[in-house]
């Protein structure tokens, strides 16, 4: 029998019990639509993460002296001197993936100006700081390199450290401040950032050539970190495993000892909260796949019926010559008829449900297409899994009985 | 001689219900000619439906010989069953079992379906002229619920004619029906008999079997009465001495 002749088939079985088929149909179709509307969450808080997570610069890469062992105790970073500019010369030179570096040196203190003062952190880096962490300037501009060589007394301060040392509006640029006693001269002024995503003040800095933070605050010699931006997001992963090997070579570590120095890129930031929508979105689908089966059990259930009160019809085609295969066909590609138009019903009410969350609940969704395409198959899967006992059952019918049956 | 249509040489149907073995058919031998209009007739437990099922092709006897159109059923597997009912025999039920919500072109185009060798549109031609014959070109499109109990079987005649199967076979074709219809119906299958056409007729009505050129009587599993007909009567003469029925 002609595959367009089963359709025809099937189609007029379904059109003839359009209402107990929308309801069988149900299932399905809430099941595919909330797999959908679930991913396209799933995927857009996703993106959304990734998003706030590149503005603070996703090929940023940072390195920090530490995991070191004396004597058995492993040693808190921020006591380790290990970090020596030597370093920073050595990757500088030697890496390839990376665009822009910096050394850094930072120390908290006082803000002064006139009255005011505020609590806030010096960091110490050189111009390209301001590349690597995707930083503007409101006004004012960076200091130059012969500025970090010369360890000259400049400043740029964050918009928090402006409200609370200039409180009645004066322009920060050009005015004297002084940090821990010693006086500055503010040179620009940063573009506002805001908190980032862990609720840390980003606007609450003060930034100075590394080398006037070295010598005439922490009076020290060694570095306490490494900023880095590798050239692109893709090549973050590379870039973290030349400065490894760079820094190991510098350290002289041998191959049984563990690394003295930490380096990551935020690509390991990403995955992590990657991770747990990842879980969520896993859960979501998990639910969403338990409504999917049960549309599945009332497809298998509505053949069950429609081959019991179809009994007869299936006595009088085998009589006219249907055989067993003729009879399965039928009632198989009936019940995938079914699951299949409950599918496309549900991807048309799971993108609509999209769109609705996206207008009025401002979530950011994102439709995935595997998530459509997945869907359908296991629609497919479904009315031959759960079609095919009915089917069967309906195939192995003896036509006589069948014929007989009121 | 005429070509043999059906030859059954000792056939024998026998059931096991639980430990007992019952012998619905104990050794039954005949012939069917090309052209014939046969009525088996038997009361109930005669073995009458259980030669109707292994004549249609729907059930194989436990012993003996069963040819229809030079084919042995004996040894046949599901599938070459379904297709000798396909390509060789007619079937006609007392319930009609049409499809309902279904046209009757649609129903008549049935066995056709499981034919792959007939194209689409030569279904539709062999149905359309198998409901000429019947004399319902005009109602082609009208589902079983918008037609008479005679119209209906009417649909199922051309449903088993559609396949020009080599025997026509009808299960008390009349029994739902008023004499008036069945008369009316039996005149058809004389009709359709003059043509030619092989006519295999399972009654237990006595008046049926003088329409037909032939009477087997089943009782008890044997055949016990097997004569030609000498006085066929015309089922069109009867109905026209029915008194007329007021409208």
């Amino acid at each position: 029998m002609r595959l367009l002749n089963l359709l025809k088939i099937a189609y007029k079985a379904i059109v003839l019990n359009k209402v107990r088929t929308l309801l069988t149909m149900l299932g399905i179709i809430i099941g595919v639509a909330s797999v959908i509307a679930m991913l396209a969450i799933g995927e857009g808080s996703k993106e959304s993460i990734r998003t706030t997570i590149s503005s603070m610069g996703s090929n940023m890469i940072t390195i920090r002296p530490g995991a070191d062992v004396r004597g058995g105790v492993r040693q808190d970073a921020s006591t380790m001197e290990s970090l020596k500019f030597d370093d920073y010369l050595a990757i500088k030179e030697q890496a390839t993936t990376l665009s822009y570096i910096t050394p850094m040196v930072n120390g908290s203190g006082q803000v002064i100006s006139g009255a005011n003062n505020w609590p806030s952190t010096i960091y110490g880096v050189n111009p390209e700081y301001l590349d690597i962490k995707v930083l503007g300037l409101q006004s004012g501009s960076m200091f130059t390199d012969a500025e970090v060589k010369s360890a000259s007394k400049v400043v740029l301060i964050g918009q928090t450290v402006v409200d609370n040392v200039f409180p009645d509006g004066e322009e920060p640029v050009g005015q004297m401040i002084r940090f821990n006693n010693i006086p500055f001269k503010v040179i620009g002024v940063l573009e506002e950032k805001g908190e980032n995503t862990f609720g840390q003040d980003q606007d609450d800095v003060v930034i100075a050539p590394y080398t006037t933070v070295q010598k005439r605050i922490l009076a020290i010699t060694y570095l306490n970190q490494i900023m880095a931006s590798a050239i692109s997001e893709e090549d973050a992963p590379e870039a973290v495993t030349q400065v490894t090997a760079i820094l190991r070579d510098q350290h002289k570590l041998a191959d049984s000892e563990d690394d003295d120095f930490s380096v990551r890129s935020m690509e390991e930031l990403i995955s992590t909260f990657s991770s747990t929508s990842e879980m969520l979105t896993i859960l979501l689908v998990a639910v969403a796949s338990i409504s999917l089966l049960i549309g599945g059990i009332g497809i298998m259930n509505i053949m069950y019926v429609s081959v019991k009160e179809r009994t007869k019809e299936i006595g009088l085609r085998m009589a006219v010559g249907g055989k067993g295969s003729d009879i399965l066909m039928q009632f198989l590609i009936e019940a995938i008829l079914i699951s299949i138009t409950g599918g496309v019903l549900g991807v048309i009410l799971g993108l609509s449900a999209t769109v609705f969350i996206e207008k009025f609940l401002h979530w950011p969704t994102s439709v995935a297409m595997y998530s459509i395409i997945i869907s359908f198959a296991v629609c497919a899967v479904t009315g031959i899994f759960f079609g095919w006992y009915p089917a069967r059952k309906a195939a192995a019918l003896d036509p006589i009985t069948a014929l007989r049956y009121e | 001689m005429a070509k043999e249509i059906i030859k059954i040489q000792d056939l024998k149907r026998e059931f096991t219900m639980g430990t007992e073995t019952v012998h619905a058919l104990k050794g039954i031998s005949f012939t069917i000619e090309e052209g014939q209009f046969v009525t088996i007739m038997g009361s109930s437990g005669s073995g009458k439906s259980t030669m109707l099922n292994i004549l249609g092709c729907l059930d194989q006897p436990t012993s003996g010989l069963y040819e229809i159109d030079g084919v042995s059923v004996k040894d046949l597997s599901k599938n070459e069953l379904a297709t000798i009912r396909n390509e060789k025999i007619g079937f006609i039920f007392q319930s009609y079992n049409l499809l309902a919500r279904t046209s009757a072109i649609e129903n008549v185009e049935l066995p056709l379906l499981y034919n792959s060798k007939v194209s689409t549109e030569e279904r539709r031609k062999r149905a359309l002229n198998a409901l000429e014959m019947v004399g319902l070109a005009d109602r082609i499109h009208h589902t079983p619920s918008q037609l008479s109990g005679g119209q209906q079987q009417r649909v199922a005649i051309a449903r088993s004619l559609v396949n020009n199967p080599v025997m026509i076979l009808a299960d008390e074709a009349t029994g739902n029906l008023d004499t008036r219809t069945s008369y009316e119906i039996m005149s058809l299958f004389q009709e359709l008999n003059k043509k030619g056409i092989t006519i295999t007729f399972v009654t237990h009505e006595p008046d049926i079997a003088t329409f037909s050129s032939r009477t087997v009587v089943l009782k008890d599993g044997h055949i016990i009465k097997d004569y030609m007909n000498t006085n066929i009567q015309s089922a069109a003469s009867e109905l026209a001495k029915l008194p007329k029925e007021d409208h």
